[in-house]
Parts: C-alpha cells; structure tokens; sequence
C-alpha cells in the first residue's frame, strides 16, 4: 500500500516534471540555434517580446477571440447537423448506403479546397470563414457517428426492443449513450480539426485572428516574430481546447466505453 | 399451455439448425432446454422471443403467434445484457418508462430489494461483479412483471461458486413470482438443480431427443440417488459417459 502510493506519486510528479523539461529543452535548443544562425528564424526571447507587444496593443485577447468565436460557430454548427445526421444514417442502412459514397467522395477533399466555393457563396469574411471549419469538422463527425451507430453492442438494440420503449426514447436513453463515449473521441478529433483550419480559413480576408495575424504579419513589414508568435498561440489554444475536452471523457456515463482504469 | 413450439424448423442458409421441435410449457412452469453446444436451442429461445422467425411451424403464446419481441416476456442475456451508461436503478427502471415517477421509484426499489443490491442503487455496472450484473439483468427483466422470462445461459460467464448462488437466488425468486421460465445450458446439472422439467436436444440440426420429468422437490438434495439418476440419464441421452 505504501509502496505502491510511493509508485504513484514518483509517476504523477513524473508526469508533470517530464513535459516541462521537454518544453524547456525545446526552447533552450531553439534559442541556442537561433544565437548561432540569427537569420533562420526569431528566437524564443523575441517572439515572447513579439507576445507581449500583442498584448499591449490590445491584439492579443482580439485575435484570439476573433478565432474562438469563428471556430466555435462553425464547429457548433457542425455538431448540431452532422450528429442527428450521422444517427440517421447508421439507424437506415438504406439512406447509408445512399449516401455513404458521396461522404467517402468528400472526405480526401481538403477544406481549404473549398475556399473558392466559399468565397462565390458568402463572400469575403466571417461567414465564409465559419463555413470552412463547418465542412471541415462535419464529414468526419458524420462519418465517426454513423460507425458508432454500427458498433453499438446488438444485445443492447435487442434488449431496447424487448421492453418496447418508444423511439424517442430509444433514441436519447440507449442510441446517444451506447455511441456518447465514441462520439467524445470523434467530437475532440473534429475540434483538433476545426482549430487547424482556423488559420486558412483567416486567411480569406478577414481582418482579426491568429490566422490573420500570421498573414499580416509578414505582408505589412516580415514581422516574423509575430508570425511565430501567431503559431505558438494557436499551438497552445489547441492544447487547452484539447484537454477540455478530454474532461468529457471522465464523465461516469461514459466511463465504460475507455480502457479500464 | 402458456407456451406452445409447433413443429418449429429453423435453418440459416443451407444449414439446418431446428428440425420439427414440438413442445408445450405450462403456465409458471420452469422448463430447461440442454443440449451440446450448437444444437440450436438459443436459436430456439430466439424464436420464442420473436427476435427471429421460423422458417416453418410457430411459437404460440396464450394462443398468439409470436411475430415480434414483447414486453410481456422478456428475454434475459447474459450479464452483457445491462447498459454501462446506466446505474443499477437505471438499469432496472429501463423498461418502467410509461409509469408515473412514484410508482416507479417504488417499483425499482423493491426489486433492487428482491435480488439482494440494496445499497447500490447509485452504482455503475462498471462497478459491479458478473453476479451482481446479472441480478441487475434479472431485476430489469422482472420489473416489468412479464408473463414469460427466457433465460439465455444466463450464468455461463461467471464462476462456479457465484453460479451456485444464482440458481438458488433464481429458485428463490421464482418461487416468489411464479413465472413461466424458459432457461436455456449447455449445463447438465444446472438444469436438473433447476427445472421442472428438462428437454434433451440432439446435436445440429437440433431436435428433441427427449423430455424428463424432474421429479424431486425444492430444495434438490445434490446427493440424493433420484438426482444422480436423474442427471445421468440425461448425460447418457446426450452421449456423454459420465467420466473425466
């Protein structure tokens, strides 16, 4: 008992200790390469000055809003569609094997292939955006919820026919939980997905957010510490974004669709 | 008869599973269907249940052809049978959905009473043992207060001593509700511990090879000679010389 508590602790100040040291080692490389060839790129001194500077001129807090706001509209817009669509699908294997082609067809066409389609419907700014991360989180949400449709345990389906609950309430107390603990990984994925396009997606004349602030960075003057500087905070957005929703996961009704603890 | 299988016949593609199974089941009766494993009487409790259908002959309850599964019998798996995402009161006020909160709140307690989880009611199933899983499962099933319970190797996944309490807990709560049950082994002995009356089936394509009467009164004495008698008969219908 004792023992083993050791064990755990030495692990969980392991488990802190090591990505710091990661991190630090990282920086300290980078700004050791950098003191030697000061051409490649700014160094980590300078891009945290860059930060600050952002943070000065009032930028820093409406650029990341900026790209927040864009991200969650967009993801928020896919959820709402692609889950109760992706229900469907795996629920009618007729309309799946309609549509199913069509999804495969879409998925390898990157999002930012779509921006010219974008531009010809929404225009120039926030909506053509908002529609890039939309296409960009929806088919693989779809695509990851008609497969966990498919995954559920068929004792479970059967045993929800047996007391002949309602479909409504098939549906909300056995289809949504049995595929919930799938649905979170697939959700966290798509949002990984909808942060990586935000930069693209900015790039789309827009004139706030990180990706923006990348792109006006170098136009107006090759500020390349503000360029790296846009790539670390979206580095560490996608991070915190990443990890609240991984507190999903620790949810006790979903608990037993993870490795046992 | 509560229970009636008319010449039922079943096959999945080329191969014939159930040839021409004739059998009647008596209200509140406790019938064992054995059989090696394969023999089909899963696919024939699958019928009764109406989650298959027969390509000839019929499974007719209170003189109703069954064509769909039916609140009114419910069929209980093995403990794999219970949502993870539900806790134990969950679970077995699943079917409970038509009844007003209170007499639901009720209903459920009571039965999380009658299988012995008294104080995990809150718990998830994640949390519990195989045994409790399957009081969970047998809980849920009876909740509902259904005429007709099939019961589908319902123990095969738990140990040997966990097995043993089941069947009397299973006894006890029988006796207390008085249903029809359905309970299909591959267990020889458990279904001489338990049954009123024991089908024998053949092997694939399964067929009744015999019934036997389980003449002995509850509580079954494990060492009684008419019990010895009883099992090895059966054992000996099956093929098996009684030897390891």
């Amino acid at each position: 008992m004792t023992e083993s508590s050791a064990t755990l602790r030495r692990n969980v100040s392991r488990s802190r200790l090591l990505p710091l040291t990661g991190i630090f080692v990282a920086l300290a490389a980078w700004q050791i390469t950098v003191s030697m060839r000061p051409s490649l790129i700014p160094g980590p001194i300078v891009v945290g000055r860059a930060i600050g500077e952002l943070a000065v001129r009032g930028l820093l807090v409406k650029y990341v809003v900026a790209s927040l706001f864009r991200v969650t509209w967009g993801y928020l817009a896919a959820l709402a569609i692609a889950i109760p669509f992706g229900l469907a699908l795996g629920m009618i294997t007729l309309g799946e094997m309609a549509i199913n082609p069509i999804l495969q067809v879409l998925r390898p066409i990157s999002p930012l292939a779509w921006i010219p389609i974008a531009i010809l419907w929404f225009g120039v700014g926030d909506v053509s955006a908002i529609f890039l991360i939309f296409l960009a989180s929806f088919l693989p949400l779809t695509v990851a919820t008609m497969n966990a449709v498919h995954n559920i345990d068929p004792v479970h389906l059967a045993a929800a026919r047996n007391f002949g609950v309602p479909l409504r309430a098939r549906v909300a107390d056995v289809l949504v939980p049995a595929i919930l603990p799938q649905l979170i990984v697939a959700m966290r994925i798509a949002l990984g997905v909808a942060w990586l396009v935000v930069v693209a997606a900015e790039m789309i004349a827009v004139n706030s957010g990180l990706g923006f602030l990348i792109v006006d960075a170098r136009n107006a003057g090759d500020r390349y510490d503000l360029v790296i500087a846009g790539m670390v905070l979206i580095g560490a957005i996608g991070v915190v974004l990443d990890l609240l929703m991984r507190r999903l996961e620790r949810l006790d009704s979903v608990r037993w669709g993870y490795a046992a603890e | 008869m509560k229970v009636q299988f008319a010449d039922v016949s079943m096959r999945f593609g080329a191969m014939e599973v159930l040839q021409h199974v004739t059998i009647g089941v008596e209200e509140g009766e406790f019938l064992c269907i054995v059989g090696p494993s394969g023999c089909g009487k899963s696919t024939l409790l699958n019928i009764a249940g109406g989650f298959l259908a027969p390509v000839a002959g019929s499974v007719t309850i209170d003189g109703e052809t069954v064509t769909a599964p039916d609140r009114r019998r419910i069929f209980v798996f093995q403990e794999r049978g219970v949502f993870p995402w539900l806790t134990v009161e969950g679970n077995i006020g699943f079917g409970l959905f038509d009844m007003p909160e209170e007499a639901r709140r009720q209903r459920v307690a009571q039965y999380i009473q009658l299988v012995g989880l008294d104080g995990f009611e809150k718990a998830y199933p994640r949390e519990l043992s195989g045994g409790m899983k399957q009081r969970v499962e047998v809980a849920r099933a009876l909740a509902v207060n259904p005429d007709v319970l099939f019961l589908d190797e319902p123990f095969g996944a738990l140990d040997s001593i966990t097995r043993l309490q089941m069947r009397s807990e299973l006894l006890r709560i029988w006796r207390a509700e008085r249903k029809t049950v359905l309970f299909v082994t591959h267990d020889i002995e458990e279904s001489v511990q338990l049954a009123d009356r024991v089908v024998v089936m053949s092997a694939r394509p399964g067929r009744i090879r015999r019934v036997v009467d389980i003449d002995i009164a509850h509580p079954r004495d494990l060492s009684s000679t008419r019990y010895i008698e009883l099992r090895d008969l059966i054992f000996g219908e099956i093929g098996l010389a009684h030897q390891v």
